[in-house]
């Protein structure tokens, strides 16, 4: 019976949002191919997560280790090469994550697999697969197929699928003592935290952002005036931190923070997937010169037209409503 | 649009350069690409690489990723190296697949998403970008792929001085031939994955894009924030 393979990805103790994303829809795949879905789970100590990933998985393919125990590029290909050798299943899932982007593509290329990348829909015709990604930052979609392929592996973009999908009653944990070598390729020292500013972005009802389209560290006190008028709290998106001009703590995205703001103003911002998948819920508006721009997908409110004009303007009117 | 170097491999470039200035040896740059790369590679000479690489043949057109790291691969595989670095990803396809491919081809450890490196002998102590701001530390031995992520340094200006200066220096350039590979091991012939359309994203929700002037549409977002709870 074909197989299809989602690997779980878990970090210090629990496991990551993306694996239920893909078994949900590993589970749809499966079920209109006539597929196997099955779970595998590397680490140490994680029976846990092999009880909990059996609810939604014909069958738990377990391989524990010390040498499993943070996740490890080179250890993990090596195991995961034996895997999908033996068991030759027709698809793989792994997560478009800092982890699967480290496994992914060796991996693929090791097996001689196809592999298509930060995947955000996929489908299964018999056995024909396509799979849609984006190009340009999200403005284009794109459809990718695999001419004569007969196995294919995946990546797939975090937050592509819910994570509440289909249970299953077979529930099979099979436990394997696989040979897991050391490697000097590659070895993990040390998590480094994310460190605590002087401003906690995530606190605050109301952010105004700042992206790209500012265009100069210099023109950040322009939009000062307005967050001060509006009692917001400043944040951004990465070129803005990549570019020094404020710190880490400000920003919003997968790299960044998870905001829950009752407004977000997002200001000179194109909306990279990585930016909006920062903001959980309110009212998004934003504010830039590209109608093409991919935020006015998500924004609920948008103004077209120069920052530099529409700022100033606004922090006048606001100022004017609240005196008002 | 605007033929421009890849943001992510502008901090490759610019990680490299530093990487030459700290501990001495050689920085080469190889593209794949027509003549409008050129402007790119004087561009990564200007910024202090010593040697530039352009591989490029008609047969290449329609190369996926992992038939462009194979391609890469035949070029730099005689070559002599310590560190590979490549951009995370491109920001026009963001495969984010060529780097640890070349590795693969190479039979050398890689590690991605890499914000900070420090030499020790034979091996890189490299910080690599995880989710929310987490970071984690590993140590990779060398020679090896590292694919850097943004932010990793501040790029240095390169100014028009720089580039009419590197304008004289030679960019070496490779096509199938040379590179000993054959019409069929390249190209869409040689590509697993196949890009078979490009379409509009579907709406799922589309902003209301306020009308008017200036005046007149910022008088009704501020109305807005208010009505939205965001006055306070």
């Amino acid at each position: 019976m074909a197989k299809i393979f989602v690997l779980a990805e878990h970090r210090r103790g629990s496991l990551r949002d993306i694996t239920w994303e893909m078994l949900t829809k590993g589970r749809e795949l499966a079920s209109s191919s006539g597929a196997e879905l099955v779970a595998l789970l590397l680490g140490f100590g994680v029976r846990d997560f092999a009880e909990e990933l059996a609810q939604r998985a014909e069958q738990v393919l377990l391989v524990e280790s010390e040498r499993l125990e943070n996740f490890n590029g080179a250890i993990y290909q090596k195991v995961l090469t034996r895997l999908i050798s033996e068991y030759r299943p027709e698809l793989t899932l792994i997560g478009h994550t800092s982890f699967g982007m480290e496994l992914a593509p060796s991996l693929a290329a090791q097996l001689a697999i196809p592999l298509s990348t930060d995947c955000i829909d996929l489908h299964l015709e018999g056995e024909k697969l396509t799979t849609i990604r984006q190009k340009y930052t999200g403005k284009v979609n794109s459809e990718i197929s695999f001419p004569g392929a007969r196995q294919y592996m995946v990546t797939v973009r975090a937050g592509s699928f819910p994570m509440e999908g289909e249970g299953t009653y077979h529930r099979e944990i099979k436990s394997l003592s696989l040979p897991v070598e050391e490697t000097a390729d590659k070895t993990f020292i040390e998590y480094i935290d994310a460190v605590v500013g002087e401003v906690d972005i995530t606190q605050s009802d109301i952010l105004v952002s700042v992206g790209r389209g500012i265009g100069d560290s210099k023109n950040i006190p322009l939009v000062s005036g307005l967050v001060e008028a509006l009692g917001a709290t400043l944040s951004c998106s990465r070129p803005v931190v990549d570019k020094k001009w404020l710190p880490k703590e400000r920003q919003v995205g997968t790299s960044g923070k998870t905001v829950k703001p009752k407004v977000y103003i997002a200001i000179g911002i194109s909306g990279a997937f990585q930016h909006i998948a920062g903001i959980k819920g309110g009212t998004i508006i934003a504010i830039n010169k590209d109608p093409k721009a991919p935020i006015f997908r998500v924004a609920n409110y948008g103004i077209i037209g120069d920052l530099f004009k529409i700022v100033p303007l606004l922090k006048e009117r606001v100022s004017e409503l609240k005196a008002g | 649009m605007v033929f421009d170097i890849n943001e992510w491999d502008k901090y490759a470039v610019e990680e490299a350069v530093l990487l030459k200035e700290k501990f001495g040896g050689s920085v080469t740059v190889v593209a794949m690409g027509a003549e409008e790369v050129e402007d790119t590679l004087r561009r990564c000479l200007a910024t202090g690489a010593d040697n530039a690489i352009r591989l490029t043949d008609k047969a290449f057109q329609g190369s996926d990723a992992a038939t462009t790291a194979r391609i890469l691969y035949e070029a730099i595989r005689d070559l002599e190296f310590d560190l590979i670095l490549t951009g995370v990803q491109a920001s026009d396809d963001g495969y984010g697949q060529v780097g640890p491919t070349l590795a693969e081809l190479l039979r050398i450890p890689h590690t991605t998403m890499v914000t900070n490196i420090e030499i020790m002998n034979e091996k890189a102590r490299v910080r690599r970008e995880l989710e929310a701001g987490l970071e984690e530390v590993v140590e990779v031995q060398l020679p090896a792929v590292l694919t850097i992520q943004t932010g990793i340094n501040e790029p240095r200006y390169v100014s028009i001085m720089g580039v009419r200066k590197a304008a004289q220096k030679e960019i070496k350039i490779l096509g199938l031939k040379e590179l000993g590979l054959k019409e069929e091991e390249v190209g869409e012939s040689d590509s697993r994955t196949k890009e078979e359309k490009l379409f509009l994203p579907p709406v799922t929700r589309e902003a209301e894009i306020l009308q008017g002037n200036p005046e007149e549409v910022t008088t009704r977002l501020a109305q807005i924030i208010k009505d939205k709870g965001g006055l306070t």
